[in-house]
């Protein structure tokens, strides 16, 4: 089964052990600046957001780079950068509507999320839920099911 | 590993910016944040000196585990020796300025001297530089915050800084980062001040490596599952924060209430952490928007608050109307039963000035619960307090207080004194709810009896954050004792006071206590760290920083006869609740808590017992 993962924001404390865990996947340290996923806080309103990439399926990054350095892992369905490809010409990061590949200037190439090749450091290290791995073809089954928790259904059977 | 092994020293008076090596000797043997930099602090400063002349250092210290994926890693502490006290002072704070400090490659930072005119210090991993600050001097923590941001062009920049009560020499102001997490205690934001400096701001991208990051990975986890499936941790933090107190402890009869007249207060269930989850006023919203985790944290009891749009303190100030650091209850106690104010909302506004200008609300809140008593005993005038009536139960006095003091204004001049300064200025120290000057928080030691003795023996001035034998005397954890009983409390403090020394040196948070013992964070330090730390090892390390802050204290010129408590407390019984008619026992605890240290009985450390701990 393909998993996408899924966002959400509510849940989200503010604790960024999704960064420390991609930064960690990736570069063997706990560094948020080299993470993949950043949360957003949006301090006035008490709002956390945690985002990311989310995979398109036509990847406006994949699109734009000359060199094909971006491909699709098959097995997962993420666009990953091939570092050897990678010219670091940051035309991707210019193409991504999301903001969602950034250049990293310790390896003169681009970053994205790649999903850590199916299963997400993020999502296992997110304490609240947040950040979860789920069925690519049903990321709103949890919002779903707790609206349909919500649906009073008793009252309308007795109107 | 866990340490950078690398130190910022900062001399305000020549401007020169050094960086040093750790000193790895003094890491074995106090691990980091509060031991460690203690170790430096008592090496490097006569005991004696005048907190707020140049003379005395500044250290902002990170744990070895500051900055990791351990849970609650966020910590960073402020030691000094405290403008409030004159005795050691240890603040410790989260949010994510100590990881900050920690990812731009630096373990401490130690300021030295005064700078001529205001400064702030600019890091960036590597490349420190300290900045005129004239600019900034006069402004609130917030818009420093704002102003550090924007001149910066950097939206990720992590910030600590004091605010106009810092500046103006209010004797309890923090040094609060991130808007609303503070050091809180002692005064360290007023020594902060008095050497001119404004603010540190840090952007840090080099990251945190361990000694075997496999088996720390493993240990992390293991434990952060542990504080998952924990009642208090995983439940009533997240839920109520802190505030899960308020109506516990008033219904034991042990919420200090008016200035510890009494030890119930009729309007607890008004200001808990139930009240702000109840909607109210025109949105029908509640107090309470969210919780928010420090850096790291998986426990997030943080409280982010909106003050009622329609509260007269808010009307026609939207500044104050977007959300910020909400109550927690040490906060809630002091603006509320202290000064028996039952308003949530202006409880709320009066927090938000606590950390918009950067003031101890504890120490605040028992203050103006001081005042109130002074006012009605017609020792404090109208004429004053410009017109203020100083009555119990003020939600107006205790905001415009709050106001004033926030600015180093009008009555807040006398305010920001504390409330031992200010009841003897006033002929009444007896009034004055502290312990070497700093006023304790919010447990009666009547009602729990282990709370006297961990406020009459803590370092720094009364606190609950040196022994939290509540933990064991109420919520039964590790377990359950009675509160009323003073047996066996010696003992109960003394290992709550090592194991805590311990836990603030390792750069995570006390609040992991509630579900975790010395055992775990063993293994969460031993991968982390280079050697091999024992479970023994961290026993007496423990021990070892308590004994030294006891020796700084003693250089210093506190004796055992400061190890004592308000005479309100000893004399006068508790009028209602489960402890009516208690006093606190403490005469039948210090002598046994002075013999299970080691200490002679004027509680000075003998030969054998400091040289047991290598001192």
């Amino acid at each position: 089964m393909m998993r996408s993962l899924s966002i959400t924001p509510e849940k989200c404390t503010g604790c960024l052990q999704c960064e420390m865990a991609c930064s960690y996947e990736n570069e063997g340290v706990f560094n948020p600046a080299k993470s993949r996923i950043k949360v957003f806080m949006f301090e006035h309103e008490g709002r956390h957001v945690p985002y990311t990439c989310t995979q398109c399926a036509d990847a406006w990054c994949k699109n734009a780079c000359p060199t094909e350095a971006i491909q699709i892992n098959a097995a997962t369905g993420a666009k990953e950068i091939n570092q050897g490809l990678c010219v670091g010409c940051k035309v991707c990061t210019i193409a991504c509507p999301f903001g969602t590949v950034n250049y990293n200037q310790a390896t003169g190439k681009v970053i994205k999320c790649d999903l850590c090749g199916g299963d997400p450091a993020c999502a296992k290290a997110c304490p609240t839920q947040a950040i979860t791995f789920v069925d690519a073809d049903w990321t709103g089954y949890d919002k779903m099911r707790s609206w349909a928790q919500r649906t009073d259904t008793q009252t309308t059977a007795q109107a | 590993m866990g340490w950078h092994k690398k130190v910022l020293r900062v001399n305000l008076s020549n401007g020169s910016c050094q960086a040093e090596p750790l000193n790895m000797e003094w890491a074995a043997e106090y691990l980091g944040q509060r031991g460690l930099a203690t170790k430096y602090l008592i090496e490097e400063i006569d005991a004696r000196v005048d907190p707020l002349s140049p003379e005395n250092k500044l250290i902002f210290a990170t744990g070895p585990l500051t900055g990791t994926m351990a849970s609650t890693s966020g910590r960073y502490s402020v030691i000094t020796k405290g403008a409030l006290t004159g005795a050691i002072a240890c603040s410790n704070s989260g949010g994510y300025f100590g990881a900050e400090l920690k990812f731009a490659g630096w373990d401490m930072i130690i300021f030295e001297g005064r700078a001529a005119a205001p400064v702030y210090l600019y890091i960036k991993d590597d490349s420190v530089e300290l900045l005129p600050a004239d600019d900034l001097w006069g402004k609130s923590v917030w818009e420093t915050d704002e102003l550090l941001h924007s001149r910066h062009q950097d939206p990720q920049l992590r910030v600590s800084a004091i605010g106009q009560s810092g500046e103006q020499g209010v004797l309890y102001a923090c040094v609060v980062n991130d808007l609303h997490r503070a050091a809180g205690r002692s005064g360290v934001g007023t020594v902060m001040g008095s050497k001119n400096l404004k603010a540190i701001a840090v952007r840090g991208t080099k990251g945190v490596t361990v000694k075997d990051p496999a088996r720390f990975m493993r240990a992390v986890a293991e434990k952060k599952q542990i504080l998952a499936e924990n009642a208090v941790t995983g439940q009533g933090l997240p839920t109520y924060g802190t505030q899960v107190l308020m109506n516990v402890i008033n219904e034991v009869g042990a919420l200090p209430t008016k200035n510890a007249a009494d030890v119930q207060f009729d309007g607890a269930s008004k200001i808990s952490g139930e009240a702000m989850h109840e909607p109210r006023g025109k949105s029908n919203k509640p107090n309470l928007v969210t919780n928010q985790a420090c850096f790291g944290c998986t426990i997030a009891c943080g409280r982010i608050s909106k003050v009622d749009q329609d509260h007269y303190t808010v009307v026609n100030r939207p500044e104050y109307w977007g959300a910020s650091g909400g109550l927690e209850y040490e906060a809630a106690w002091a603006l509320g039963a202290a000064t028996g104010v039952d308003d949530l909302e202006a409880l709320t506004f009066a927090n938000f000035v606590c950390n918009e200008q950067g003031f101890d609300p504890i120490t605040f809140g028992s203050t103006m619960g001081a005042a109130m008593e002074l006012y009605r005993m017609g020792l404090i005038s109208k004429e004053e307090t410009g017109g203020v009536a100083l009555d119990f139960g003020s939600a107006e006095a205790l905001t415009t207080m709050a106001e004033l003091v926030g600015r180093g204004e009008g009555f807040g001049k006398v305010l920001g004194l504390g409330s031992k300064r200010m009841c003897e200025k006033y002929g009444h120290p007896e009034l004055s709810m502290t312990v070497k000057g700093q006023e304790f928080p919010a447990y009666d030691p009547r009602g729990i009896q282990g709370m006297g003795l961990t406020y009459a023996t803590s370092n720094r001035g009364a606190c609950h954050l040196r022994s939290y034998t509540v933990a064991s005397e109420i919520l039964g954890i590790p377990e359950k004792t009675d509160p009323l009983a003073t047996e066996g409390k010696a003992g109960l403090v003394k290992a709550f006071q090592d194991a805590t020394a311990a836990v603030d040196s390792t750069g995570l948070c006390l609040f992991t206590t509630f579900a975790w013992s010395l055992d775990d964070f063993q293994p969460q330090v031993d991968a982390a760290c280079d050697g091999e730390w024992s479970l023994e090892r961290l026993s007496e390390l423990g021990e070892r920083i308590w004994n030294m802050e006891r020796q700084f204290n003693m250089a210093a010129g506190f004796t055992g006869k400061d190890d004592t408590l308000p005479q309100r407390l000893l004399k006068d019984a508790a009028k209602t609740g489960p402890a009516k008619g208690k006093v606190n026992g403490l005469d039948q605890m210090l002598p046994e808590y002075y013999q299970l240290r080691g200490w002679d009985e004027g509680g000075t450390p003998t030969r054998e017992t400091l040289s047991r701990l290598g001192l």
